[in-house]
């Protein structure tokens, strides 16, 4: 099931939101165990680049190459809001057929959590469980949207400590975040380097 | 994979136990328990017109679940989970509209039988009735779904559902409600080629409508 070895790459990259052009010629290749913090102010086109890597939208210019499955988080966890969280995670578990669902728990601490309905939990229990989703599917391409906001200090720390063992094993980690990540060796890519101009946003 | 989402969909929808509960088949019954009391318990009445009224609160009971169907998981973020694994739109939509169906298509058929009682729709009328509504069931329902994964990403949406059932869902419900003002059991199959028609486009047109969805996001 797993590729070869997993890449991602984005290729002279543009995209739009809206009428207005958020960035340009944005470029770059992550390989095995690469890890990327994107940065950018509210509005700059985290959320938009993401989407477009995943493959959800269009780009307006460029190319996406990805080798690998992929697993995103964003703010929409994907969990029925009405099912215990233990349900909801095993649906996505039925669905992938592979990872231990009861360690993945165990890990980010939601074990206790089972039996509670997804809608009641907290936003920090909520991007835990979106969490135990994103690690259940065992793809190589992490693409990870704010996976810090909402957590408390130890959550953080799982969650740079998550990224540093998925990038050891040879996986891609692109993290959009406005926190700082604890990764050694990770790149950084501001997404406002390539925002346009404002002469060119007129053409 | 299939199997697994077609349950999950079945749990989302299906009365009593999902959380659509059965709105569209109480709908349904409240409607042919009203009719008598509106027009007068004059049977030959009730019989010219019940097959006609049964045929219209089937329509709007189909529509009922309709703002529930698509909009809630792409909200959710379902539909995007499910295309990173290699799930297309089209086949998600195609499980869906299974899945609408069976929540509220069998239900009904069901409660034909008090309704049909109370309008005084026996015999033949009654046949054709059923068979009617069995053949065009999913033909409403194909048409919701449809309605419901174009509006999903609009906020008037359940306003312009109305406007855009009305047409969509015209040539079923003259097929179906003539078959019975005529006795004419032919007209059945009108419905029934409609209401295929309609299925094997919709899980297409729901695919695409939920592409263009994720773009304007």
């Amino acid at each position: 099931m797993q590729a070869p070895s997993p890449s991602l790459i984005a290729d002279n990259l543009a995209c739009r939101r809206g009428e207005r052009l958020l960035f340009r010629r944005l470029s770059f290749r992550l390989e095995a165990g690469a890890a990327c913090h994107v940065t950018g102010a509210n509005g700059a086109g985290k959320t938009t680049l993401i989407r477009a890597l995943a493959g959800l939208t269009t780009p307006f210019a460029g190319e996406v190459r990805r080798e690998g499955a992929l697993a995103l988080l964003d703010e929409r966890t994907g969990l029925d809001p009405d099912l215990p969280l233990g349900k909801a995670l095993a649906f996505w578990s039925g669905i992938d057929r592979v990872g231990d669902g009861q360690a993945i728990m165990d890990r980010l601490r939601l074990a206790a959590l089972a039996e509670v309905p997804v809608r009641y939990l907290s936003t920090g229990q909520r991007k835990r469980a979106a969490l135990a989703r994103v690690l259940g599917q065992a793809a190589p391409l992490w693409l990870l949207d704010e996976p810090l906001s909402g957590l408390d200090t130890a959550s953080q720390g799982l969650v740079s400590a998550l990224v540093r063992e998925h990038c050891a094993s040879g996986g891609i980690a692109l993290i959009a975040s406005h926190q700082p990540l604890d990764v050694p060796g990770m790149t950084s890519v501001a997404i406002e380097d390539f925002a346009p101009a404002p002469e060119e946003e007129e053409a | 994979m299939i199997a697994a989402l077609l349950r999950r969909d079945l749990a989302q929808f299906f009365p009593f136990t999902g959380s659509g509960a059965a709105l569209p088949v109480v709908f349904f019954v409240a409607v042919a328990m009203l009719f008598p009391f509106a027009v007068g318990p004059d049977a030959n009445v009730l019989a010219r017109t019940g097959g006609g009224v049964v045929w219209i609160a089937a329509l709007l009971a189909a529509i009922l679940p309709l703002e529930k169907l698509v909009a809630r998981d792409i909200a959710l973020g379902f539909f995007d989970q499910l295309r990173l694994r290699g799930i297309t739109e089209e086949a998600m939509m195609a499980v869906r509209l299974f899945a609408h169906w069976l929540s509220f298509g069998p239900p009904l058929l069901l409660a034909t039988f008090p309704a049909a009682a109370l309008l005084k729709i026996e015999g033949e009328s009654f046949q054709i009735l059923l068979l009617g509504l069995l053949a065009g069931t999913p033909g409403l329902a194909a048409i919701g779904l449809m309605i419901a994964a174009l509006t999903a990403s609009l906020r008037a949406g359940a306003a312009l559902s109305g406007l855009l059932l009305i047409p969509l869902a015209l040539p079923i419900l003259i097929f179906g409600a003539g078959a019975l003002a005529r006795q004419d059991p032919v007209s059945l199959g009108f419905v029934g080629a409609i209401s295929l028609g309609l299925v094997a486009l919709a899980p297409f047109a729901a695919g695409a409508a939920i592409r263009a969805a994720r773009e304007i996001s």
